[in-house]
């Protein structure tokens, strides 16, 4: 065989591989829609999406979206309340305060955050936090809103480290030295110049992390308690979207009214997802080259 | 502006104060996580709860089908994954500069990245095990599994090839070696050390997820392993997850909780700690 009509051919075949996550991406939204869309043959969307009352298992069944949107949301930002200002002062300590060997001891136990399984944080916060917080509060069950946010808040934290982290390093050194040489003082510079110019990075880094906190599962499932009501506080119990989805399948039969109530709730998480990377994506390429 | 009333130093050093205390906490956070469950799980690992399987309607006898599952689950997956991944990074990184395409290929990338595992195994439900028929299975938990690695193996393999200096590829296309050539003989074993890096990492992940393998195959018991890439699976994760929401005697059998999750936690710590020996020792060789 020809040398170039080799080299064409392995050129197409890499393209065709590379498809592969756009056919991904494809096939996910044709079959969740597919399966989320046949829910509304008998109810209307717009129930759906304004209904309160989430009783998959009564007669009439109701299929309201709102109590778990507000557990998703509500569980959601509490953990990024306190995860982003731990997250960003951390990435503060790590690239402008600690020294060269402090940072590189840091970093990697600040990795072994992200490494450990979703299912072993929701074990920890089951067996320790929950009965901690049910004492302290004095409260009828520790499994709450408030387990949920705390967990996700610590689970988001490496994302929203490592990726202010680099956001900050990034900061062209003669910004800082300017502000430096004027008399400023490091803290001074830390958050007139250097925050500022990086600010697009910490945004990101910030929405990412609200990102992993309202698609993860299996913790908030172990820790909220799993009330499908609309939450009036953090120290109530709580259903989230995606609780919703893994706990509520095993039960349902293929093809019943409920299972693709469940498969319309993964559409939802889905859209809500691929707006928040959209988002990221847009602010992250926007600001890119603001200082090349 | 309070900082022209206090004196800057005073206030740099209140502000560096709470910057530390944020450091300590976030620290402590991993300290008392893996200090728990270390010392709570330690006292009941034994040789014989990793090879025997659990018994009594699991409130004794050990992990090994669990182990056995997961071990499978992760050369399924990898094996899929792997090579997609990175001859898509090639693509992208080598091939492609069609901005387009490129744009095209990267959304979905980030997007697939951004996917809650949830709508994974929703979406692996839907096609693997009633589209196309596999029932729940351990060949529809690993395809899955392997749309969940994918992003991660196509990004660390892509930053592995960047970091491979043009001035190489340069020199083997001067001569006369065609691209591919180039990629094979030149990219890839310059890169190899870093892909690998990448594909360790990405194991942990296949480890440690649940919510995917819940709705695709994932089996609350199943005393023996798996014969065929049909059968259901028992996964660690899964396991940990059933024994401490929904086992039999959940408060008696917190011991063989804790040295479930210890497990789990150790097969993922020291996948990550290998892949950090691996990326630190081929730094040190390589040197451009």
């Amino acid at each position: 065989m020809n040398r170039r009509t080799k080299e064409r051919i392995i050129e197409s075949t890499l393209f065709v591989v590379g498809l592969i996550s756009v056919a991904a991406v494809t096939l996910i939204c044709l079959f969740l829609f597919r399966e989320g869309i046949r829910l509304f043959g008998d109810f209307s969307p717009l129930e759906f999406l304004t209904g309160t009352k989430w009783y998959p298992t009564s007669d009439p069944a109701q299929f309201g979206l709102v109590p778990l949107f507000a557990g998703s949301i509500i569980v959601t930002a509490g953990a990024i309340l306190f995860a982003v200002p731990l997250g960003v002062a951390s990435a503060i300590y790590l690239s402008e305060i600690a020294d060269i060997k402090m940072r590189n001891t840091l970093k990697p136990i600040v990795e072994i955050l992200a490494g450990i399984p979703s299912v072993v944080y929701g074990f920890f916060g089951l067996v320790v936090l929950v009965p901690y917080l049910q004492t302290s509060f004095d409260l009828p069950t520790g499994q709450t809103a408030l387990a949920g946010s705390i967990m996700l808040g610590i689970m988001a934290l490496p994302t929203i480290i490592s990726i202010s982290d680099d956001a900050i390093h990034s900061v062209p050194s003669f910004l800082k030295e300017g502000s430096l040489a004027l008399g400023a003082t490091g803290w001074q510079t830390i958050y007139r110049i250097t925050v500022p110019a990086a600010i697009s990075g910490i945004s990101t880094a910030v929405i990412l992390g609200i990102g992993r906190a309202i698609g993860e599962t299996m913790t908030v499932m172990m820790v909220t308690g799993n009330a499908a009501v609309i939450p009036k506080g953090l120290l109530v119990s709580v259903k989230t979207m995606t609780a919703t989805i893994a706990l509520e399948m095993g039960e349902v039969s293929a093809g019943s009214e409920h299972y693709h109530a469940l498969f319309a709730i993964g559409s939802v998480l889905f859209i809500f997802t691929l707006g928040i990377n959209l988002v990221a994506d847009y602010i992250r390429t926007k600001y890119r080259y603001k200082y090349a | 502006m309070a900082t022209h009333r206090i004196d800057p130093g005073i206030s740099q050093m209140l502000a560096f104060t709470v910057i530390r205390i944020c450091m300590l906490a976030v620290l402590a956070f991993v300290g008392i996580l893996v200090y728990y469950i270390v010392i709570n799980g330690i006292g009941h690992l034994s040789i014989e709860f990793l090879t025997s399987p659990p018994r009594q309607r699991m409130t004794a006898g050990g992990i090994f089908p669990a182990i056995v599952g997961t071990v499978m689950l992760i050369s399924l997956s990898m094996a899929m994954a792997l090579p997609l991944g990175v001859l898509s990074a090639i693509y992208l990184n080598e091939y492609a500069s069609e901005n387009r395409r490129v744009w095209l290929i990267n959304m979905a990338i980030n997007n697939l990245a951004g996917t809650p595992s949830i709508v994974f195994g929703l979406f692996g439900l839907a096609l693997f095990v009633k589209y196309a028929g596999f029932g729940p299975s351990l060949l529809a938990a690993s395809l899955t599994l392997m749309l969940v690695v994918l992003p991660v193996i196509i990004r660390a393999s892509e930053e592995a090839l960047i970091s491979v200096p043009p001035g190489l590829r340069e020199g083997s296309l001067a001569l006369g070696a065609t691209r591919w050539q180039t990629v094979q003989k030149v990219v890839i074993p310059a890169a190899m050390p870093s892909i690998i890096t990448g594909a360790i990492l990405s194991i942990g992940r296949v480890a440690g997820e649940t919510a995917p393998i819940l709705l695709t195959g994932a089996a609350y018991f199943i005393p023996r392993t798996p014969d065929s890439v049909f059968d259901q699976f028992m996964a660690l994760p899964y396991h940990l997850f059933v024994l401490s929401t929904a086992g039999t005697d959940i408060e008696q059998t917190r011991g063989i909780q804790y040295a479930t999750a210890l497990v789990l936690l150790l097969i993922v710590l020291g996948i990550n700690l290998i892949a950090v020996v691996i990326r630190s020792r081929y730094r040190k060789k390589l040197m451009w």
